[in-house]
């Protein structure tokens, strides 16, 4: 028994010294810029909504919001339509080149981003794309697409085959069998490899912001805008900040059950 | 699993190879076509063969931009991988604590890497950053902005933060699939505490700890927004990584013959380390 307390309060010290950078932002999103650098208190005595009031009523602020949340569920929505017919084949059949495929798609995840910023920006450029949502999603495609294939492989792995033959027997043509009944099998992998494609697309900036200029710029370029001649604007920083982490919570809730099997890419 | 040969799959990954063909063949064709010429203008391009690369190879600001990638990211794997492994085991094992920790764990990696660079700006300040303060506070002189070591402590407990649940969560789901089984032996055995996990759960977080190793490995190595926002590679270049000397160099000098020829050693001395990885952790599984 001492011993599982022991456990337990390991991991809440743990857990609380991890939150608790994030609380700072929180609770300095709270407070009026002159609370801020007047002294350091640890929760707000003049508890203002000032700061996201600014965030919310400017278009600039919140467009970046919009942007980012626009060009993300684009990825997410490519990344699944390209990344599911090809796990499957890379799961059930062999074909000339397959492994060579598979490891190349796997290099890609190991490209440095800041590689490819200057040939991105002439590509994009060049066919009208620069500064569109698209254009970012298609970019963050290079290493969703490779990670969403290898994770749902895994999944899909672990359903037996003896379905496939089945439904085949059963008459199901192979578009139906695959929409109608092994798509539903491997729904968990299917939230996981989203869930992914959200995180990565969501966290990446570097490429994002060479690729936008107004259009379709995203919140973290808009962030650096807080910079001014009069300092920063710690408290709106702090706010926008806030609101970053919002979704991604959202996400992370609704693949909670799954979330540990994820991490391990549909691998255990 | 057993596969059937079929070459009409080809059909099914054609969208994924059009895709990634577009995203990443194209643009590492551009790269290479760049890091073997030497142009001035849209007409005027010189073929110098391998002269960016050996001026790249001897270049010692790049050299040194190396030198820090490599120990950091050494030291990022040396503290990630067996924190997350403690973390891990100390995880409840089922149940709605065990779903709350899991959220609470997840959360810095769903940060967008700008704003963890913020948090971190933020938090370790001396005049309005709790953790910069109290480090004043408790006589510890303590200033990221000014001191090289100071600087990299922040550099590197911030990847620490950022990071060490990705690796604790890969273990836990590594050692929720360790059947029950395996402890009732090991009790019946009367086994130490250190040989159930040497022997029982060390082994059977082997293909966690390869992704593990490799995706921090990587992303370690690719590391640009969070020092950029925190140090913005300072004080002088002592937190510059090599994407950040790549960026600089591309798209602040446009400087693009040498950029490219770095761009490819960068990507493959990604690869080979990352190859290199893998071959050695799951070399003496080779034989079974």
């Amino acid at each position: 028994m001492t011993h599982s307390k022991r456990r337990g309060f390991g991991i809440t010290f743990y857990i609380l010294l991890l939150l608790l950078p994030i609380y700072w932002l929180l609770n300095m999103s709270f407070k009026t810029n002159q609370e801020i650098l007047s002294s350091l208190t640890l929760w707000p005595q003049n508890f203002t909504f000032h700061n996201y009031a600014v965030i919310f009523t400017d278009p600039s602020w919140y467009d970046g919001y919009i942007n980012s949340m626009i060009y993300v569920s684009i990825n997410v929505v490519i990344t699944l339509l390209v990344s599911l017919p090809a796990a499957y084949a890379f799961s059930r059949y062999k074909f000339v080149g397959d492994k060579h495929l598979f490891f190349w798609l796997l290099s890609n995840r190991m490209a440095p981003p800041a590689v490819f910023l200057l040939p991105f920006f002439q590509l994009y450029s060049s066919i009208g794309l620069f500064d569109t949502h698209i254009a970012v999603a298609l970019a963050h495609c290079l290493f969703n697409v490779p990670l969403a294939v290898w994770i749902l492989e895994g999944f899909i792995s672990g359903v037996p085959r003896e379905y496939d033959e089945m439904a085949y027997i059963d008459g199901y043509s192979f578009p139906r069998f695959f929409i109608k009944i092994f798509i539903p099998m491997i729904r968990s992998g299917i939230g996981v490899s989203a869930f992914f494609a959200f995180m990565f697309s969501w966290v990446e900036l570097l490429l994002a912001r060479t690729l936008t200029s107004v259009d379709a710029q995203p919140i973290g370029a808009i962030m650096t805008r807080t910079v001014g001649a009069s300092g920063i604007d710690w408290g709106v920083l702090a706010a926008a900040g806030v609101l970053t982490i919002i979704p991604g919570l959202l996400v992370v809730w609704f693949v909670r059950n799954h979330v540990a099997t994820g991490f391990a890419l549909g691998r255990v | 699993m057993r596969k059937v040969p079929n070459n009409r799959a080809w059909w099914l990954v054609l969208p994924v190879f059009i895709l990634v063909a577009f995203s990443a063949l194209i643009p590492l064709m551009t790269v290479v076509n760049y890091s073997v010429q030497d142009i001035f203008g849209p007409n005027a391009a010189y073929f110098v063969g391998t002269d960016w690369f050996r001026e790249v190879l001897r270049n010692e600001s790049l050299q040194a931009s190396l030198g820090r990638q490599v120990v950091f990211s050494t030291a990022v794997l040396l503290i990630e991988i067996p924190l997350g492994i403690g973390i891990a085991l100390l995880m409840p094992t089922g149940g709605k604590r065990a779903s709350l920790c899991l959220i609470l764990l997840a959360i810095p990696l769903l940060i967008p890497w700008n704003v963890v660079g913020t948090i971190w700006q933020i938090f370790g300040r001396g005049d309005i950053g709790l953790f910069g303060r109290f480090l004043n506070e408790i006589g510890i002189n303590y200033n990221y902005t000014a001191d090289p070591v100071d600087a990299w402590f922040t550099v590197l407990l911030m990847d620490v933060w950022h990071w060490t649940p990705l690796v604790a969560l890969l273990c836990y789901s590594g050692l929720r699939a360790i059947p029950q089984a395996f402890y009732q032996a090991a009790e019946i055995d009367r086994a130490s505490r250190w040989a159930v996990f040497r022997y029982i759960q060390l082994p059977r977080l082997k293909s966690v700890l390869v992704i593990a190793v490799l995706l921090r490995f990587m992303d370690s190595f690719m590391i640009y927004t969070e020092p950029f926002v925190l140090t913005g590679g300072g004080p002088g270049s002592s937190t510059t990584f090599l994407s950040q000397t790549l960026t600089t160099m591309a798209v602040g000098q446009f400087d693009i013959g040498r950029a490219a020829a770095f761009s490819l050693v960068y990507f493959l001395i990604v690869l080979l380390v990352s190859w290199l990885f893998f071959t050695a952790i799951t070399y003496p599984d080779r034989d079974k």
